[in-house]
């Protein structure tokens, strides 16, 4: 940067300073008159650069409703003037007169107000000061953010002011944060006023203060040095936990993933014994079953778009559990008590699947859209949690409770379990156990459907989603202990949460591999899982 | 008791699955060369003590000792059975896709190590040596027909040839003529008394006519525990015995 | 019965047949590209040479996978991993003969070291410019990969479709592996542009005739080595194993060395295999250890039949002379074919090929001989 710029930056802060804090004075005095507005309007319509710089600053001052409004409009060219006239261009091309907000039917004569660098300046820290003051308090809140990172010197009369006015507890705390900022940045701050800052800082903890104390403790006199030194500590450690409450976070949402991937896996092999190499593709078939009604909401009735994924959920259940019944008469029923056989055969309808996939949608990506509820975050506790994430994890649990009810308490469940634990028995009791099995494996490929639908909002929809799912699956399933649902629901959470405290120590590549290596030498040393079923009921 | 005189002794064996005793503190006492029979209801915990006798099962607590103190609860199934134990399941579990013979020479007595079976004796066992076992068992006729095609009652006769093939000191036989003919079920009380001549066995079995024909010491179990023990009149007199298992 | 090994091997009908159809095939192709002249209908081009190559390379990896899954009943679905990693160790010792002939030119380190900005090669590379050393590392490395996995595996009694699951989750980690870059094997690329063998140029015609009789007489080999083990007492044991493991150990065999030893062999014959592909297919890459590759040669042995040594290596052919075909002519048809042919195989063809023929032929014989002597 050169000289010459550098000394108009600081001469224009200078001036605004100047300005703002005069404009406080009038902003105290009481609600803003006309009078001030007019003055400051008057200035900017001689279309002199340090004329117009001073009437941004009384503008501000002014305090006036419209303020905002007028700063906003002149950093988009939209302020004109005339001799004794201001005005504003709406966005909609209509012009308004400035100072009373009514329209203008005559616009002869109208030129827009010049702006030049130091006026840009002073134009975006007025932004700042005015939004300060805005009615709104999700433009006040950031803000107040803006300026705790800019940490412009120029605003701290505007925070002060605007601090003694803040109403709202958790918005006056982001000013006095970006107050304390600004002061720890400014060189002439005293000593007190700095470690008062830096308490306020490490009060806020994140990993903009760390950044804000090193400095300090690097830059500042010794008093200021030993209070950010000291604490330092406090916030790395905080930052620490927060860090590790992130990775549960995101591990739990990947363990969500795996949970919904994994738990119609936990019917097909845990309950029915039946290994099913296309499983995954059942949750594939579910994701594009979500992007077929997506396309025809979109086609013929865009409005309910919103509804595409409520409506996706029951038709991918179906369309898979009836792939699943194909599959389970035409094919696993002629292999039941051949387990390595069953191995192949879905293996060879995995491949038909895919490929039948490919021919009818191509093989590229397909475009699945999140609804407006799935997309945006909000933040908790320092988290930033996104509402698609947020979404699929309240999915799962919910996808796997009511498998629970299922099983345990309703009476499909309870002949499904008799089957299981004796199919000679159940079957003299009257139970159509070709009937039960159809249905289970109907049920497990209905839910890798809907886990396809979930899916489809955080993976790529192509004919290979499938293939990426059904060795972690498997691994859920059989780390969990087969058979034991509670096992696969607590083996998914498990690996999610090992993996995402993994991925940062040895990267995403080596994590994954850490975990799958944990779980052969795992499954080694318990072969039947976290959960195993004990005693003679194994060797049936 | 005297352990050094017993081949097989059992001392307070308490096995548990899931919170379900299928063993109560059993103890058993078998002498060199005794044969012995074994009753009682299902789930009276036959099957797990042979379980537990042959390593498949760790008792939770109690000593398996054998011929003088061998700790068999420290040991797998191989090293058991290489101690000179053999067992013939309940079902008869024969090698099915194999011939009559080779079933007969993979039991033979001899090493069993990977390397000794490929390149070993085992490779260049006598003709005499497989004869002695058929002829026993009345497979002579059948040794290269393979052992699915044999007959149920054959199986058994297969299974137990290839117990004898073995050579064990202690022979455990569950439930051997479950399923055979009367007349099948006369043949192999014949064979068992005759192997037992030279071999201490341990006969789990349901039918009493056929306990009776082995005219041997028996023993009666309930939930995991010894009932009742003596000669058969004794034990079949016995009220527990009647109350529990035999029915009045 | 005291009989001598080669009547043991020859016994058998189907080996007998598989000897003479490799004398055949290992004289007549070379001769039908040397002999002949290039404009005849007999001659066969090179490049089929080394395409039939490739196909006995799969087949005595089909032979391996035979010899756990077919008389162990260990059904391998990361067989793959171990013909992958003989591969790599030929493939390396190709990288290192290529010496500063390489773009970038440099005296010691491969093109992809060179571009990643190493300064040296990676103490696994040591050794493999050495011919010995790299043909030893082709058997040890599967070898005590299998060794380490089966250890743990079968000492704890993994058995079943649990094992075939972590044999799949092995290769699988195994290729995320290879596809990283600072692995030090190519990463992505794997390793490739082989310039020669032992001296002799590797696209030259000779050697690749040359490297085909290699393959044959290596497939002739780990056939009568797999008959030879199988139809040991060693062998009765495997099936033994595979049909009633239980009751083999009561028996008093340790099960867990049998097939720690069978698995170990195998793995090694698998890395024998992927070595003699890789100089006439001309590169390795990760894509060797995707599961789908392991998977698609266990049903190369279901075709041929599985328990029957001569079957899988027909299969393999088989098989992989359709895919070539097929990928050719419709390849969109090609997964819909191979998806098929796993369902077709294991609900209607649970024997195979050459298992059906034989229990035909045996069901044929039992019918003449009841014929002949009425029955009793």
């Amino acid at each position: 940067m050169n000289g010459a710029v550098s000394f108009s930056l600081r001469s224009a802060l200078r001036r605004l300073r100047v300005a703002l804090a005069a404009s406080f004075i009038g902003l105290l005095a009481g609600p803003a008159l006309a009078g001030p507005l007019e003055d400051a309007l008057t200035k900017l319509s001689t279309d002199k650069f340090d004329q117009t710089e001073a009437g941004i600053g009384e503008v501000v001052a002014s305090g006036a409703p419209q303020a905002a409004t007028i700063i906003e409009a002149m950093g988009d060219n939209r302020l004109l003037f005339k001799p004794g006239s201001v005005a504003i261009k709406t966005k909609d091309g209509k012009l308004v007169d400035a100072a009373t907000m009514q329209p203008i039917t005559d616009d002869f004569g109208y030129k827009p107000v010049r702006l030049n660098n130091r006026v840009r300046r002073a134009l975006e820290a007025a932004v700042g000061a005015t939004t300060l003051m805005s009615p709104d308090p999700a433009v006040r809140l950031s803000a107040a953010e803006a300026v705790f990172k800019s940490r412009d010197g120029g605003a701290l009369p505007a925070l002060d002011a605007a601090i003694a006015k803040e109403q709202n507890a958790k918005i006056k705390k982001a000013l006095t944060e970006a107050r304390a900022a600004v002061l720890l940045a400014k060189p002439d701050a005293t000593d007190t006023e700095k470690v008062a800052a830096v308490e306020t800082i490490a009060e806020r903890g994140d990993q903009d203060s760390l950044a804000l104390l090193n400095a300090a403790a690097r830059d500042g006199s010794p008093i200021v040095k030993l209070a950010a030194e000291s604490s330092i500590g406090a916030v790395a450690r905080h930052l620490q936990v927060l860090n590790a409450i992130q990775n549960v976070w995101y591990g739990l949402s990947l363990g969500s993933v795996l949970l919904l991937a994994a738990i119609g896996l936990a019917i097909t092999f845990g309950v029915m014994g039946v290994i099913n190499m296309a499983h995954g593709e059942m949750v594939m078939l579910g994701a594009y079953t979500t992007f077929v009604v997506q396309e025809f909401i979109r086609a013929k009735y865009p409005a309910l778009f919103g509804w595409s994924l409520p409506l996706a959920l029951p038709l991918a259940f179906l369309v898979t559990a009836a792939v699943g019944v194909l599959i389970e008469r035409g094919i696993i029923r002629f292999l039941y008590g051949r387990p390595l056989e069953t191995l192949l055969a879905t293996w060879g309808v995995s491949l038909i699947l895919q490929q039948m996939v490919r021919t009818i949608f191509g093989p590229t990506n397909r475009e699945v859209g999140a609804p407006s509820y799935m997309s945006g975050s909000f933040e908790f506790f320092g988290l930033a949690i996104t509402y698609g994430r947020l979404w699929i994890v309240v999915f799962s649990l919910v996808v796997f409770l009511t498998l629970l009810v299922v099983m345990k308490a309703t009476s499909f469940g309870l002949k499904m379990r008799a089957v299981t634990q004796n199919r000679r028995m159940a079957s003299a009791m009257g139970i159509r156990t070709p009937w039960v099995d159809s249905m289970t494996f109907a049920l497990g490929s209905g839910i890798a459907g809907i886990a396809g639908v979930a899916l489809s909002q955080i993976d790529n929809v192509s004919p290979n989603l499938g293939q990426s799912y059904i060795i972690d699956s498997f691994m859920v399933v059989v780390f969990g202990g087969v058979g034991n649902l509670w096992g696969t629901f607590v083996a998914a959470l498990t690996l999610g949460i090992a993996n995402k405290f993994l991925e940062p120590l040895a990267g995403a590549v080596l994590g994954k591999i850490a975990v799958l290596v944990f779980i052969i030498l795992f499954i080694q040393k318990r072969p039947r899982g976290l959960f195993a079923l004990k005693g003679r009921a194994v060797e049936a | 008791m005297d352990v050094t005189h017993s081949l097989l002794y059992l001392d307070g064996v308490s096995v548990s699955f899931d919170g379900f005793r299928a063993i109560n503190n059993l103890s058993l006492d078998l002498g060199r060369g005794e044969m012995r029979a074994i009753i009682g209801p299902n789930g009276a915990g036959k099957t797990t003590m042979m379980d537990i006798i042959t390593g498949k099962t760790r008792p939770d607590s109690g000593d398996v000792l054998y011929d003088g103190g061998t700790d068999l609860t420290k040991l797998d199934e191989a090293a058991i059975a290489e101690l000179g134990i053999g067992r013939k399941f309940q079902k008869p579990t024969v090698f099915e896709s194999q011939t009559v013979e080779d079933n007969i020479i993979l039991a033979l007595k001899g090493p069993r190590s990977a390397f000794a079976s490929m390149f070993g004796w085992r490779n260049r066992v006598p003709h005499r040596e497989i004869n002695r076992v058929l002829d026993v068992i009345g497979l002579a006729a059948h040794r290269h027909r393979q052992a699915a095609d044999l007959s149920h009652g054959q199986k058994q006769w297969l299974e137990i040839g290839m117990l004898l093939a073995q050579d064990p000191k202690l022979l455990l036989v569950d439930e051997p003529v479950a399923g055979m003919t009367d007349a099948e079920t006369e043949t192999t009380a014949q064979l068992l008394k005759a192997i037992a001549e030279d071999h201490a066995v341990i006969v789990v079995e349901h039918d009493m006519a056929f306990v009776r024909a082995l005219n041997c010491k028996v023993t009666c179990l309930h939930e995991g525990s010894v009932l009742a023990e003596g000669s058969i009149d004794a034990v079949s007199n016995n009220e527990r015995v009647i109350e529990v298992y035999l029915g009045r | 019965m005291r009989t001598p090994i080669t009547i043991r091997l020859l016994s058998d009908q189907r080996i007998a047949w598989f000897l003479a159809i490799m004398a055949v095939v290992i004289i007549a192709v070379p001769a039908l590209n040397l002999l002949v002249p290039q404009g005849s209908a007999f001659h066969v081009p090179t490049y089929i040479v080394s395409l039939l190559g490739k196909y006995l390379a799969y087949a005595m990896l089909a032979v391996a996978l035979d010899l756990v899954w077919g008389y162990c009943g260990i059904l391998s679905l990361g067989h793959g991993a171990f013909f992958a990693l003989g591969g790599y160790a030929m493939g390396m010792y190709l990288m290192r003969q290529i010496g500063p002939r390489g773009v970038y030119a440099h005296p010691v380190l491969p093109d992809f070291m060179v571009f990643l900005n190493w300064k040296e090669l990676p103490i696994t590379w040591w050794g493999f410019s050495n011919f010995g050393y790299a043909m030893l590392m082709v058997m040890l490395v599967p070898g005590l990969l299998a060794f380490i996995f089966g250890w743990f595996a079968f000492r704890s009694r993994v058995t079943g479709v649990y094992l075939s699951i972590i044999t799949q989750a092995m290769t699988y980690a195994l290729m995320l592996a290879f596809f990283r870059n600072d692995m030090g094997f190519g990463g992505n690329n794997g390793l490739t542009d082989f310039k020669d063998i032992l001296g002799f140029n590797i696209q030259a015609q000779g050697t690749r005739v040359a490297l085909f009789v290699l393959t044959g007489l290596f497939l002739v080999a780990a056939v009568l080595v797999s008959k030879f083990v199988t139809s040991s007492a060693y062998g009765k044991v495997l099936v033994a194993i595979r049909d009633a493991e239980s009751r083999t150990r009561f028996l008093g065999y340790r099960v867990e060395r049998f097939k720690l030893l069978v698995f170990t062999l195998s793995a090694a014959m698998a890395g024998i295999a992927g070595a003699l592909y890789v100089p006439q297919v001309g590169i390795i890459n990760p894509s060797e250890f995707a599961p789908g590759f392991s998977i698609e040669a266990v049903i190369w042995v279901a075709v041929g039949g599985r328990g029957t040594l001569v079957g899988a290596a027909l299969g393999a052919v088989l098989v992989n002379f359709m895919k070539t075909w097929l990928t050719g002519a419709a390849p969109e048809f090609w997964l819909f074919g191979l998806g098929a042919l796993f369902i077709v195989v294991t609900l209607f063809l649970p024997k195979g090929i050459i298992g059906t023929i034989s229990q035909w032929r045996a069901a044929r014989a039992e019918r003449a001989a009841s014929r002949v002597v009425p029955a009793e």
